[in-house]
């Protein structure tokens, strides 16, 4: 069940379906090898404790991989996801702290994802009005962003226990942590909207080629508009679940550096950062590739600092893979 | 030639994936010659030529190059060895001045460093000596791509090159360019080097070459001197049939077909935009295809881009259907019921990733779509539709668009347009690029549509190719509309007199120039 965005259903031409299955196959493969070598080598792998830790490690960096496959997919990049993720985590706590009972979560879950939604906006404004490069556009929140966090925190750590908001990272169904089941209906249905709807296509298509998109009536703006916003919103939504694991929002920690993580598991996952393609799966295995090599090395002994070298061995790895399939 | 030849390849077999892709190719060139290398797209032509240079390793066969056999294992043996390739993409380094391109990798150094002036004082001698006179120390991407082309020859001449490849260089640029590079080709040749040359441009070849090796299937099909194959005989020698489809439609024929012709679909007057479209008026009626002619530059592609709403125009009046129009995107122009084939397929018109299917369908896209999922069979439908009705060659709708020819990426792009139900169809340069039986099938798709009632505005370099599929003329030059011809005008002659002369030119001229061209 590989992720083979662009090339939905390929007709019955086994020579062609083959050649078009590689390109997320060697992750898989890669991910796989790392698990059989866990199974073999690792001490209580197999148990649903260790798939839980891992799993949720990584959902955020998922959950933010996702809107910046479709940043990438564009053509562009998104480094102000940290900073979404900082507003949204810092207004939250402002607003089930104030406002008791379930009119005050709930409005903890929707206006900060609509506040970061806006950063998306005004990344997208930058990129699609101004022709700023994506790069330089949303380094300009990436700076001010964790600023306005703070400055509406006053810079000051919110401890909160509030079992009902924070549900969206503890709560299990079956067992199952529900962030995890989150992230994977997450997944799921931007890897359906990439493959099937119109704005899938559009948003290949725009960043497959820009004068071909808008020659052939395209709104290529708004394309990236949308993606840009989606972005936003969801690393504003990985801001929630952030803060609801620690019980306490801090502007000036969550979603530190989450952004390289995010893009990392891009394009470890098959994303070319050039644009014209978007593997949300990809994504998600980039994800669990670079973390599950986090914990062999860190249930081995190796120390933090040295898993760090080695998460860059693996990029440049994706890299040079990514190169050479042209 | 009695003497050997510089370059002798004989019986060159290679294969890909089990498929024979040359089957005893040969190609021989001698010194002081202008060799034409010719063939069909998938004749094998670039195939042989990346044999030569090391890119490719053959499986069977011999080349002998400057009274040795050798065999090249890279493209850097076969440079080293007097081997000089010049592609349509030229490889130069953009942002690097002219001299230090031409002296790329052998610099003269003067105690270990660079020697600057010498470079730049040796890089202006040998364009100089081209008849080119320009300022070495700017980047070479300020240039245009003819002086491009002939830095790229001045650094195989320098580098002492015994053999020059070109590669369909000359695709990119106008007459007078054309003509600039062949004073240089000329000279190379009297220098006594060799050049090999590969155009799809017949008149091209004719004007400079001396001899020819024509390619087909893989096979080198016939080798002579230029002046022994007349232009029909070559044609049919690539093509391996007789050509009914180059034959043009006589004045007759198309006014028949003016006569005929529907209402006006889409009219300007006094259309101008910038520097490049300065006063521009003409108009497409219902069933009939107009040619859009005027030189490279002259403001053919500016024009289309205004009429189809991709640039706005500064003054003017434009009309679709009786209305006025002012377009404020492409997508206003497509809702009105216009289609526009780019010139430049790679940057404007293919998406390459994506699957012939996605490229095909794209601009009709929404009207497949329902609650903004896309309907796959729908799709489908279309697609075979297409490939059918067309002859599209293709291995699957699936696979991505760049692995097809050229040929057949402009019939999927044509569909593309087609499958919106345009009625006004703009083509820039529909053939640039493709080889002569794509370029055929074209031309009778294009009076295909026009018999079914489209308005076709096509534009083409070749006269030949605009006076076979267009019905009448509108000649523009520096961006002005300076004639329209039709009946018995319509001819290549007269188009040639307007873009020289302008409008009014003498008849007599007409008939000079006609006389030439036969006694050539």
């Amino acid at each position: 069940m590989i992720d083979d965005t662009q090339r939905a259903a390929p007709i019955a031409q086994a020579p062609v379906k083959k050649k078009r299955g590689v390109a997320i196959q060697r992750e898989v493969a890669v991910l796989l090898a790392m698990i059989v070598f866990n199974l073999i080598f690792t001490q209580h792998f197999l148990s649903l404790q260790t798939f839980n830790v891992n799993l949720t490690q990584v959902v955020t960096i998922v959950i933010v991989g996702i809107g910046m496959t479709l940043v990438v997919a564009t053509g562009g990049i998104d480094l102000s996801v940290g900073a979404s993720m900082a507003i949204a985590g810092a207004l939250a706590p402002m607003l089930f702290m104030n406002i008791d009972g379930p009119p005050g979560v709930l409005l903890a879950f929707t206006l900060p994802v609509i506040a970061a939604a806006a950063c998306g906006v005004f990344n997208g404004f930058l990129v699609t009005r101004l022709n700023v490069q994506p790069i330089v556009a949303t380094l300009v929140l990436f700076i001010a962003g964790r600023g306005i966090a703070q400055v509406v925190t006053d810079g000051s750590l919110q401890a909160f226990n509030n079992p009902a908001f924070q549900w969206i990272a503890l709560g299990k169904v079956a067992g199952v942590p529900f962030q995890i089941l989150l992230m994977l209906a997450l997944v799921a249905s931007f890897t359906w909207i990439v493959r099937k709807t119109l704005f899938g296509k559009y948003l290949l298509v725009t960043g497959g080629n820009e004068d071909a998109a808008y020659l052939s009536g395209i709104p290529t703006a708004r394309v990236k508009m949308i993606a840009y916003t989606a972005c936003a919103a969801l690393a504003g939504l990985a801001g929630l679940i952030s803060i609801s694991v620690n019980s306490s929002s801090d502007a000036n920690v969550v979603g530190l550096g989450v952004e390289l993580d995010a893009i990392a598991a891009v394009a470890v996952g098959g994303t070319a950062l050039t644009g014209g393609k978007a593997y949300i799966t990809g994504t998600l295995i980039g994800a669990l590739i670079i973390q599950l090599l986090r914990y062999t090395l860190l249930a081995h002994g190796i120390p933090d600092a040295a898993a760090l070298v080695l998460k860059a061995a693996i990029i440049i790895a994706a890299v040079y893979v990514q190169r050479k399939r042209g | 030639m009695a003497q050997t030849p510089l370059l002798d390849m004989q019986d060159i077999d290679i294969a890909f994936g089990g498929v024979a892709a040359l089957k005893h190719a040969r190609l021989s060139v001698a010194a002081g010659e202008v060799h034409a290398l010719i063939g069909q797209n998938g004749a094998g032509k670039s195939t042989l030529i990346k044999i030569l240079t090391g890119a490719y390793r053959k499986s069977a066969g011999t080349i002998r190059f400057d009274g040795r056999e050798v065999d090249f294992r890279t493209p850097k043996d076969a440079r080293e060895a007097g081997i000089s390739t010049i592609y349509q993409e030229i490889n130069l380094v953009p942002f690097r001045s002219v001299a230090e391109n031409i002296f790329l990798g052998r610099e003269p150094r003067r105690f270990g460093l660079i020697d600057w002036k010498t470079v730049q004082r040796r890089a202006a001698e040998l364009l100089e000596s081209f008849g080119l006179r320009i300022d070495v120390k700017k980047p070479v991407r300020e240039y245009s791509t003819a002086i491009q082309q002939m830095v790229a020859l001045a650094r195989a001449v320098s580098s002492d090159a015994k053999l020059v490849i070109m590669d369909e260089s000359t695709s990119s640029l106008d007459e007078r360019e054309v003509e600039l590079l062949f004073n240089v080709v000329r000279r190379l040749r009297d220098d006594g080097r060799a050049v090999t040359f590969v155009s799809h441009r017949l008149d091209e070849l004719y004007a400079l070459c001396d001899r020819v090796t024509v390619m087909r299937d893989g096979q080198t099909v016939a080798e002579n001197s230029m002046q022994e194959m007349d232009k029909l005989k070559l044609v049919t020698t690539m093509l391996g049939r007789t050509l009914a489809a180059v034959v043009h439609e006589d004045s007759a024929v198309k006014e028949a077909n003016l006569a005929k012709r529907g209402p006006v679909v889409l009219s300007t007057q006094g259309l101008a935009a910038g520097a490049k479209v300065t006063d521009v008026s003409l108009d497409v009626h219902a069933g009939e295809a107009v040619g859009l002619a005027g030189l490279l530059g002259s403001g053919r592609t500016e024009t289309m881009r205004l009429l189809f709403g991709a640039d706005r125009p500064a003054r003017g009046v434009l009309a679709v259907g009786g209305e006025s129009a002012a377009f404020k995107s492409p997508k206003d122009a497509i809702a009105r019921g216009i289609a526009y084939l780019t010139e430049d397929r790679k940057a404007e018109g293919i998406v390459p990733e994506l699957s012939v299917r996605d490229n095909l369908t794209l601009v009709c896209l929404p009207a497949l779509t329902k609650r903004g999922v896309v309907d796959v069979s729908k799709q489908r439908e279309i697609v075979d539709g297409f490939v059918e009705s067309l002859g599209i060659k293709l291995r699957s709708p699936d696979q991505p668009i760049r692995e097809l020819s050229g040929g057949n990426q402009q019939k999927v792009l044509l569909a593309r347009w087609l499958a919106t139900h345009p009625r006004l169809l703009l083509l820039d340069e529909p053939t640039r690029g493709i080889d002569v039986g794509a370029k055929a099938d074209v031309a009778k798709i294009v009076r295909e549509l026009r018999d079914a009632g489209l308005a076709v505005l096509l534009s083409a370099s070749e006269l030949e190719e605009l006076t076979a599929v267009a019905d009448r003329a509108v000649v523009i030059r520096d961006g002005e509309t300076v004639a329209r011809l039709d009946g018995a005008q319509m001819n290549e002659a007269s188009i040639m007199d307007a873009i020289a002369y302008g409008a009014g030119a003498e008849s007599t001229l007409a008939e000079a120039v006609e006389e030439a061209r036969h006694d050539r």
